[in-house]
């Protein structure tokens, strides 16, 4: 036990003296991970909002893969990445590999699953209550699907949140499509993996503790922002 | 429509700028990628070493350190331009198939034998490595191995070898192969209290020692030499060759063999520069 | 005695239904209706619960499709061409917007210009009596004054029949009584009325002509006062006199049966 609460004393000096390498892998890490939010919201939101309201044939098998996918391990995703942006991939002359750009391409294949199927299901839901209403005034297709998402739009952002936990959690994808490069490519669970092989697992769990900090305090904004919504538009 | 569109067009904007702004600008080209193994970085040795470099030349060192293995098969496939790593004979493979160029020795550390304090295999100090490990099999006491293409694993392998122990064969359950980097196989041993061979790099720098303890070192067969070499740029047309020889070079000169030397933890130097050029 | 209306060549109606049926499981929920809706008089679906009531006015409506027999109107819908009937439900499902917006909405959807949309939307809210809540969040409004937003949103698209599912079914009297003024003005501005309820007051007060479906079958089609002084049909008399025996919630456990076959 005297290790974590070494870890919580030293979280807090590190925060309190502004650390500028700590700041740094923050600022990282809030960058990667927000920026293939951003990505995968705005590809996967149509995308389920379209499944969500669409009748084709293979619909209901796409809804099971969609699903299936949102436990797509972040180490396999890596590799796949890795071998695609590999010079000696197809993607090779973006000269992306061991970038923040290339862990933005990672993780937002990796939460893309995650919002899409979520968002699915929150538009499904929604739209039983709103068919025959919405029918009736003439909106079908994408014109139905988009009203939806723009009226749930309060609960789909626990979809959102989902995918940032993801993203801001895993450190396999982002270990190999960036390389964990001082001062390039290093964010906070590439930094704490470091750390714990170099057996300093104080300064590790330190590390981990603001991580955890940081995702507590966007989700708590989050559900405020929920419930003031709510309360004005019912 | 339009609104919407508008708005989403917003978002893609912001989505893209925030992908280029997080991408190295064109002219930030003045660096290049360095592979090398997880027990020099874990040493810190770059950390000592590499800030030299950048302020004589300008040119920024981006380290991606995985295990020699990966770093050769990295390089193989273009995504380095140099390679810093510890295993000769795989390292000279590489140069014979025309993967790498402009090989270079030019350091060595050493590995050593750690183990738990209790020492069931009742190893000791003068014993040579190969004693030590015969010692260690025969008590069937816990051993760490990574199990991995590092440089380190290769070593291993080649000191069962010379022992007269066929380990593939004659391990059991005490044999435990984690396929991790040095400093992850290091906090497993401590977890264990298993013995395992570390470069002693790592060992210095390594924090969640626990019960363990450096058992037997100074072994001539523990002699670990290092290689830089540049990625062949016949083979990678995109290899930063200018700024990799650069980088080859100067790690060879007395400049560089001087701040290798340099590096010490508490007062013990953990590299021994040895560049001779031919 | 109804007159039939001359159709305008422009007009989608009348509207006929030719042995028009409803099948659910076995059960005909509508069963082979023939029925023609013409433009002019305010048509009352009159019957108990579980007469069909609210499958036949979503029939008419194009929510749901006849499992046999044929639902016809008199021309059919042209590409590009705004919806000429509009619907209000029992219960309103509104956007999560103020009740401006959603009238705005619905406007939208009709290819109103945007430069006209506003101001045709507070002239709605205005003619309900609703101007002081027009930037109110839809959803947070009380249950009459949904209602009457419902009521504003239909009257601003102008269509040429309203359907009104129940309207009035969770409202107290004088909001009830508010609904009824407001149908009536709609009328009076020109569009055909076909509304449902099983309340006989409501159907004299508000309509021209009963429809009275028992069952699902049409079992009187009349004007208000030929209805009610004579008439024609046993199951009618008996409804009058208020002794048709309720059997079970026939109208929530059809029209659900339909929601499941839609999916």
């Amino acid at each position: 036990m005297d290790v974590i609460l070494e870890a919580f004393g030293q979280a807090a000096g590190l925060i309190g003296t502004f650390d500028a390498r700590l700041i740094g892998i923050v600022a990282l890490s809030l960058q990667v991970s927000l920026s293939a939010v951003a990505i995968a919201t705005l590809v996967g939101l149509p995308i389920g909002a379209a499944l969500a309201v669409g009748k084709f044939p293979g619909r209901q098998a796409l809804v099971v893969l969609l699903n299936a996918m949102m436990g797509l391990p972040p180490v396999v995703v890596g590799l796949l990445v890795y071998l695609l942006l590999s010079r000696a991939g197809p993607l090779g002359p973006l000269g992306i590999l061991f970038t923040p750009s290339a862990m933005v391409v990672a993780q937002t294949i990796l939460i893309l699953p995650i919002i899409a199927a979520l968002t699915r299901q929150a538009v499904e839901d929604a739209w039983h209550e709103y068919r025959e209403q919405l029918t009736s005034l003439g909106a079908h297709g994408w014109t139905a699907a988009l009203t939806l998402v723009w009226d749930i739009r309060f609960s789909l952002i626990t979809a959102v949140l989902a995918g940032l936990g993801r993203a801001a959690a895993e450190v396999g994808a982002v270990m190999i499509v960036g390389g964990n490069i001082d001062g390039v490519t290093r964010v906070m669970t590439t930094a704490i993996a470091l750390e714990t092989s170099k057996g300093d697992l104080p300064l590790a769990l330190s590390l981990g503790v603001i991580l955890v900090t940081l995702v507590l305090l966007l989700n708590a904004a989050a559900q405020s922002l929920k419930q003031l919504a709510v309360q004005r538009y019912g | 429509m339009a609104v919407r569109q508008r708005r989403r067009f917003l978002f893609i904007g912001t989505a893209l700028a925030a992908l280029v702004a997080t991408s190295p600008l064109a002219d930030e080209d003045r660096y290049i990628t360095v592979a090398s193994t997880t027990s020099t970085q874990s040493s810190g040795l770059f950390e000592h070493l590499l800030p030299k470099f950048e302020k004589e030349t300008g040119i920024k060192v981006r380290v991606v350190a995985v295990g020699t293995g990966q770093a050769l098969a990295m390089g193989g496939r273009g995504d380095a331009d140099v390679l810093f790593v510890h295993d000769k004979v795989a390292e000279e493979k590489f140069v014979a198939e025309g993967y790498g160029v402009n090989r270079k020795e030019v350091m060595y550390n050493d590995f050593v034998i750690i183990g738990p304090k209790t020492n069931p295999a009742k190893v000791i100090g003068d014993d040579d490595v190969l004693a030590a490990l015969k010692k260690i099999k025969a008590a069937q006491a816990s051993f760490v191995s990574r199990a991995d293409k590092s440089g380190t694993y290769a070593a291993e392998l080649r000191y069962w070898n010379a022992a007269g122990i066929d380990i593939a064969t004659e391990k059991g359950p005490w044999y435990k192969e984690t396929g991790s980097g040095m400093g992850a196989a290091l906090n497993t041993a401590s977890g264990l209290n298993a013995y395992l061979i570390s470069d002693r790099g790592t060992w210095l720098s390594f924090k969640n020692r626990g019960e363990l303890t450096v058992l037997v070192a100074g072994d001539k067969r523990l002699f670990n030499q290092y290689g830089i070499m540049l990625v062949n740029p016949a083979k990678h047309a995109h290899v930063k060759k200018v700024y990799g020889e650069l980088f080859v070079n100067w790690v060879a000169s007395p400049v560089g063999q001087r701040a290798i030397a340099d590096y010490k933890i508490n007062g013990e130097q953990l590299f021994f520069p040895n560049y001779r050029s031919q | 005695m109804v007159d039939a209306a001359i159709p305008l060549a422009n007009s989608i109606l009348p509207l006929r239904l030719e042995e028009a049926s409803f099948v659910v499981d076995g059960r005909a929920i509508i069963d082979r209706i023939s029925l023609t809706i013409d433009a002019g008089p305010r048509t009352i679906i009159l019957g108990p619960n579980g007469a069909g009531k609210s499958v036949l006015m979503r029939l008419c409506h194009g929510l749901l499709v006849p499992t046999a027999g044929r639902l016809l109107w008199n021309r059919p819908d042209r590409p590009g061409e705004r919806r000429r009937q509009a619907m209000v439900f029992q219960t309103q499902v509104m956007l999560r917007r103020s009740a401006l917006g959603n009238i705005t909405y619905a406007l939208k959807l009709a290819a109103v210009p945007s430069a006209e949309r506003t101001a045709q939307a507070w002239e709605a809210l205005d003619r309900v009596g609703l101007t002081h809540l027009a930037k109110n969040s839809a959803r947070v409004l009380s249950v009459g004054e949904q209602q009457r937003l419902a009521l504003a949103r239909a009257w601003a698209l102008h269509p040429e029949v309203l359907f009104l599912d129940e309207p009035t079914a969770s409202l107290d009297p004088s909001a009830t009584a508010e609904v009824e003024r407001i149908i009536h003005a709609i009328h009076a501005a020109g569009t055909k009325i076909v509304m449902s309820t099983h309340n006989l007051g409501q159907a004299k007060r508000v309509g021209d002509e009963v429809v009275f479906l028992h069952q699902g079958q049409l079992k009187e089609h009349s004007s208000v006062d030929r209805f009610f002084t004579a008439p024609s049909s046993v199951e009618a008399e008996a409804f009058i006199k208020g002794e048709l025996p309720w059997l079970y919630d026939n109208d929530a456990v059809s029209y659900s049966s339909a929601q499941r076959l839609r999916r």
